[in-house]
């Protein structure tokens, strides 16, 4: 269908038929990593169930998963059962927690999404109005010293700043905590138990915020520059708008689609970055989970874990695809 | 190239710091003063004349493994840009080139392997299958092309369309001939750059990969050091800082030379680091 006949449909029903698709594309999607994750654990050297249980269980146990993802069927016939098993919501037994693997990660959740969320905001706000202001006073110091730092935050490791912030607010300084989510030793309540909630979520914050704010500030800073170069601001500014209103009202609505487009792809980096920020901090979320598995080869929770955090990406690029063109007008649905 | 690096002194300084640790990378064992894996009495000793950089909790020189982690930062970081470039290079190639069925199941492809987080697949299938050297330049390889193949997808799909393939055709060149002789000579710039430019995301991803724990036990690493060296952040700050800075140093001395070679060789193009991640 061209787009000339689109244009003729009600943009409802053709914000409905790009839903459906989306919807059925990224179910495919996950379907498919659910594939991969099955083939990973077939295909790593040594015997499946180990990958299926954990290492650290005993022969009665590994007959039991044995039994139970029907090893001595042929492959299709497993790929079946684990597949229907994964679907069903049941994602195996963790034996170094002694618990379901889902109820192990999400009691991470939490935690970790306040960090990501929180790394999210202070990147976007900040990498936002960094961006606008280095291309209001393009090649000017300020401008230069904006770059300098993108390029410095897209080139330090997280945990190598992580540290640098450990060693000196926290060790060196003493303003904040060094570890952990909340202060184990004091029975705090109220608003002290969400101050202290506060400064323990600072610095593992700021650390995964800063590579971020990078990405975003060049991104917002050449979008602006491409923006502000357009017709429409020259009449804006001609009309006499406050160079204020042009910047923020005018040009920062037309820049800043790009910069949406890129929020679903910076979940997955963030949730990356959070397992080596959470190291550092020994912060209690899912990253830390990711670290603890590792050492105890609980790979069923490692395995939950990959494709919990694979999905929530898929469910973000998802969200990300279907409201640009809500937020775009321009944007046609050919596709 | 040259006449860049003449005329940026932040670009030059940058080639020597990579110059430099190309050397201590070459030229590793000579001149290490110890082996950095051997162990001794002296730990925790503080940066001196004997110790450069001081020692750790097992008494290992910290100098020694900055230079000898160099030459595995390098060597990973390398040859998986050259590997995973190189599998980016042909399936964007044949995509971009053969178009229709082949073109949608290899961008269906390549959207599957971006949805995991690279890093975050690199660890799960090194914690399987096991996390020697090897192993993390070919996981690294196997979960680092898409990028690549996006970009020389769309660098193909417009060449394709220049009159000088039209020219190629009409003196009826073979396709093979038009992709190998008009089109990915004209795309090489481009895929020059963005190999370059791999290379310290690959680092990155190596020493991260070390520092959760997976890393190749005979093998000294700048990511090795920094997750054995944290639970000693109290006790001697050299031990993390040393191997923390070199590996920034490096990334950030390929990041900027990444870019200058980007704007000598892509005049167009915007900053290129932007899109390397």
């Amino acid at each position: 269908m061209t787009r000339s006949q689109f244009s003729k449909i009600p943009f409802s029903r053709v914000f409905n038929r790009l839903l459906v698709r989306r919807v059925v594309q990224s179910l495919i999607l996950i379907l498919l990593l659910i594939v991969i994750n099955f083939f990973l654990i077939h295909l790593a050297p040594g015997d499946p169930v180990y990958y299926l249980a954990g290492q650290s269980g005993d022969e009665a146990y590994y007959e039991l998963i044995r039994a139970k993802f029907g090893l001595d069927q042929p492959l299709t016939t497993q790929l079946w059962t684990y597949l229907s098993s994964v679907l069903r919501g049941d994602l195996g037994y963790s034996l170094s927690y002694q618990q379901p693997v889902a109820s192990v990660i999400f009691s991470r959740v939490p935690a970790t999404l306040l960090l990501v969320l929180s790394a999210l905001l202070m990147a976007t706000v900040g990498g936002v109005l960094l961006g606008v202001e280095a291309a209001r006073r393009e090649n000017s110091l300020a401008d230069r010293l904006c770059n300098t730092f993108a390029l410095l935050g897209h080139s330090f490791p997280s945990f190598s700043i992580g540290h640098i912030l450990l060693l000196f607010f926290a060790l060196y300084l003493g303003l904040f905590p060094a570890q952990g989510m909340i202060s184990a030793s004091q029975d705090l309540s109220g608003l002290d138990y969400w101050l202290d909630i506060l400064v323990h979520l600072a610095l593992p914050a700021v650390t995964l915020a800063i590579v971020q704010i990078a990405q975003i500030m060049r991104l917002t800073r050449s979008e602006m520059l491409n923006v502000l170069g357009e017709n429409f601001i020259t009449t804006a500014r001609a009309k006499g708008v406050s160079e204020r209103k042009v910047l923020y009202g005018h040009a920062l609505r037309n820049a800043l689609l790009p910069v949406v487009t890129i929020i679903g792809t910076d979940l997955g980096m963030l949730l990356s970055g959070a397992v080596l920020t959470e190291t550092v901090f020994a912060y209690p979320g899912l990253g830390r989970l990711t670290l603890e598995v590792l050492a105890a080869r609980d790979y069923p929770v490692l395995m939950g874990l990959f494709l919990l955090i694979s999905i929530a990406v898929a469910v973000m690029n998802f969200l990300t695809d279907i409201t640009y063109p809500l937020i775009d007008p321009r944007i046609k649905y050919s596709r | 190239m040259w006449r860049v690096l003449k005329h940026n002194k932040t670009t030059t300084v940058s080639a020597i710091v990579l110059i430099i640790f190309f050397g201590a990378a070459i030229f590793a064992d000579q001149i290490a003063p110890f082996d950095p894996l051997k162990t001794s009495n002296e730990t925790f000793q503080t940066p001196s004349r004997k110790f450069l950089f001081g020692t750790d909790d097992l008494g290992r020189d910290v100098f020694s493994g900055v230079i000898h982690g160099a030459q595995t930062s390098i060597l990973v970081g390398v040859s998986v840009a050259l590997l995973s470039g190189l599998i980016g290079v042909f399936v964007g190639a044949v995509a971009g080139f053969a178009g229709g069925v082949w073109d949608d199941f290899l961008m269906r492809l390549t959207e599957l392997f971006l949805i995991p987080p690279q890093f975050f697949l690199a660890l799960v299938i090194a914690a399987l299958f096991g996390s020697t050297l090897l192993n993390i330049i070919l996981i690294l390889t196997i979960t680092g092309w898409t990028t690549m193949a996006r970009l020389v997808r769309a660098e193909v799909l417009s060449l394709k369309e220049r009159s000088f393939v039209e020219a190629s055709k009409a003196m009826g060149a073979s396709p093979a001939r038009i992709l190998f002789h008009d089109i990915l000579p004209n795309a090489s710039p481009l895929i020059i750059t963005k190999m370059v430019l791999m290379v310290g995301g690959v680092i990155l991803l190596e020493a991260g990969l070390e520092f959760v724990g997976l890393g190749d036990a005979n093998q000294i690493s700048w990511g090795y050091m920094l997750h054995n060296g944290q639970h000693f952040i109290r006790d001697g700050w050299w031990i993390i800082a040393f191997p923390s800075l070199a590996l920034a140093a490096l990334v950030l001395a390929l990041n900027i030379v990444g870019d200058a070679l980007n704007s000598a060789l892509n005049p167009n193009a915007k900053s290129a680091y932007l899109k390397s991640s």
